[in-house]
């Protein structure tokens, strides 16, 4: 039971993430790359931090600034440098690589001892469920406030910047400013993902970060099949569906490993459920076409 | 309200495939002056719309728009003046938005887009009343996603969200080229009436030639980068649609 628990901890860690890509790949149509690398960048600067014992005010504060920094790169690359936004993202997240053990110093950082989220605020005795009931308040704290920006007159701006770039420009809207201030967004959150992932996990590790862009790209696959099937339209209901998807993509990886498959094959599992969702809808239709 | 000095634009320039579009073109449209422009594919109308709405840069020469030198102004800051209708109805129209969020998007043209939340009873109330004058019955579904609408209808709307902002000058690219003959028609008339009630000034490319013969105050022809005819409200009203069918051949 512990060990699903904790992955339900573990999804809501990842959520911010994923709430991140929703918003570079749904509201922006962009494929951003540099998730990857930001969301190692957040707990690279909290590892860093907390171990220098700075309040977490701070450490929260310079992880979420520092990424949006990485995710403005990108776009910045993309809009005015005109380079595809794939391997504009790539070429930052390589490049985080560097950096981001330049901040760590070594390539493992662990933190033993030092204060966390999870160890400042006490709702419940027992660990697990004081450790959710943390991750839950940041991830609701997050969904009001997008839900919020989302609904503003700048928010409808950016949702219409992902549909069609000339109407945005012809209703007077600078669409490279836009991008990157939606992907600053979109990487700030991934790196608070970073920093609560690192306090979760009590360590923070160069290579946490390799691949992470497909969990949050399933997570909003799986959102996003849940709302077709639900014909969901509010903004509020689609982000509590990102949550849904992270939640049940490591529900999914847990079972695979509770049913005792070799934890050297989970991004191998990762991949395949990830290209399951992708293909479901062509596969069905092949099905259908089949009986 | 729009002057042109002097423009040329070559496209591929010094290439095997350099185009020029348009060729020392020089023109004046004045306040509610409602231009229709045709000539063959290629003549370089779009191109001339591009320049003034600044979609495209010209080679070279000059645009002032209300008076102001607009030549290096970004297209999305030229949006203070210009209101556009593109020639496909998804493209003016954002289709995961509904209704109601495009609209309010339009109302913003020419302001900042804020960090508050601007949809109100007021504003819906507003929008609806617009909407009812199209009569498609569409008032009731403003929480609707514009992609569940069909061409016409989003036409008939972009064509309403360009008066939802202080305009000036509207664009209107080949408006109901991607229509049915019934949707073009009503789409054509609500631009009609829109530019007389906002008193605006207009410009709109057609290929249909009878639709060129009923509506606007000017009529200017391209022909290979360069004005081959512009009649004025009354020459125009002198000139039968068999004599411009003569022109085309």
């Amino acid at each position: 039971m512990d060990f699903y628990l904790q992955a339900l901890q573990f999804s809501l860690c990842l959520g911010t993430m994923c709430m991140g890509v929703f918003i570079s790949m749904k509201i922006f149509n962009i494929p951003d790359i540099t998730t990857d690398g930001s969301y190692t960048l957040g707990a690279a600067v909290t590892a860093v931090l907390l171990s220098h014992h700075y309040p977490l005010i701070y450490v929260v504060l310079a992880s979420m600034i520092m990424g949006s920094l990485a995710g403005a790169l990108t776009a910045i690359i993309h809009t005015q440098l005109k380079i595809d936004a794939l391997l504009s993202g790539i070429l930052v997240m390589t490049g985080l690589y560097s950096v981001n053990l330049i901040i760590l110093g070594r390539s493992n950082v662990p933190l033993i001892g030092t204060s966390s989220v999870f160890s400042q605020l006490h709702f419940f005795s027992n660990e697990i469920y004081n450790n959710l009931i943390i991750g839950l308040l940041f991830i609701v704290a997050l969904v009001l406030i997008l839900t919020y920006i989302l609904k503003t007159d700048f928010g409808i701006a950016m949702r219409a910047t992902g549909n069609s770039e000339t109407m945005t420009k012809s209703l007077g809207i600078n669409n490279n400013k836009m991008k990157i201030i939606g992907l600053a967004m979109a990487n700030a959150l991934t790196a608070l993902s970073g920093f609560l992932v690192a306090q979760y996990q009590s360590f923070t590790d160069i290579n946490m970060g390799i691949g992470i862009v497909i969990v949050g790209l399933g997570s909003v696959l799986i959102a996003n099949a849940l709302k077709t099937w639900f014909n969901i339209k509010s903004i509020i209901s689609q982000l509590i569906l990102v949550i849904f998807g992270s939640l049940i993509f490591q529900m999914v990886l847990a079972v695979t490993l509770a049913s005792g498959v070799d934890p050297n094959l989970l991004k191998l599992v990762t991949a395949l459920f990830v290209l399951l969702i992708v293909a479901l809808p062509r596969l069905s239709s092949i099905l259908k076409k089949n009986k | 309200m729009i002057s042109l000095d002097n423009i040329s634009k070559v496209f591929n320039k010094g290439e095997v495939n350099e185009v020029t579009a348009l060729k020392n073109i020089s023109l004046t449209i004045n306040k509610e002056d409602y231009v229709v422009i045709v000539g063959a594919n290629g003549s370089g109308k779009t191109t001339l719309l591009n320049i003034i709405s600044g979609a495209e840069r010209s080679s070279s020469g000059k645009v002032m728009i209300n008076g102001e030198d607009a030549t290096r102004f970004a297209e999305y800051k030229r949006s203070k003046w210009i209101a556009r209708v593109f020639q496909n109805p998804y493209t003016g129209t954002a289709s995961d938005l509904t209704i109601l969020d495009n609209f309010r998007l339009a109302a913003l043209r020419t302001q900042s887009k804020k960090l508050s939340i601007g949809i109100n009873a007021s504003f819906k109330k507003k929008v609806q009343d617009m909407i009812a004058k199209l009569g498609m019955g569409l008032e009731n579904k403003i929480d609707q996603l514009m992609g569940s609408l069909s061409g016409g209808q989003r036409q008939a709307l972009t064509m309403l969200m360009s008066v939802m902002d202080d305009a000036k000058i509207l664009l209107l690219d080949e408006p109901t080229a991607a229509l049915d003959p019934k949707s073009a028609a009503s789409v054509l008339e609500l631009a009609n009436q829109l530019i007389k009630e906002y008193h605006l000034t207009a410009l709109c490319i057609t290929h249909n030639l009878k639709d060129a013969h009923q509506y606007g105050t000017r009529l200017i022809q391209f022909k290979e980068g360069n004005i081959l005819r512009d009649l004025d409200e009354e020459q125009k009203s002198n000139t039968s649609l068999q004599d411009m069918f003569g022109w085309f051949e």
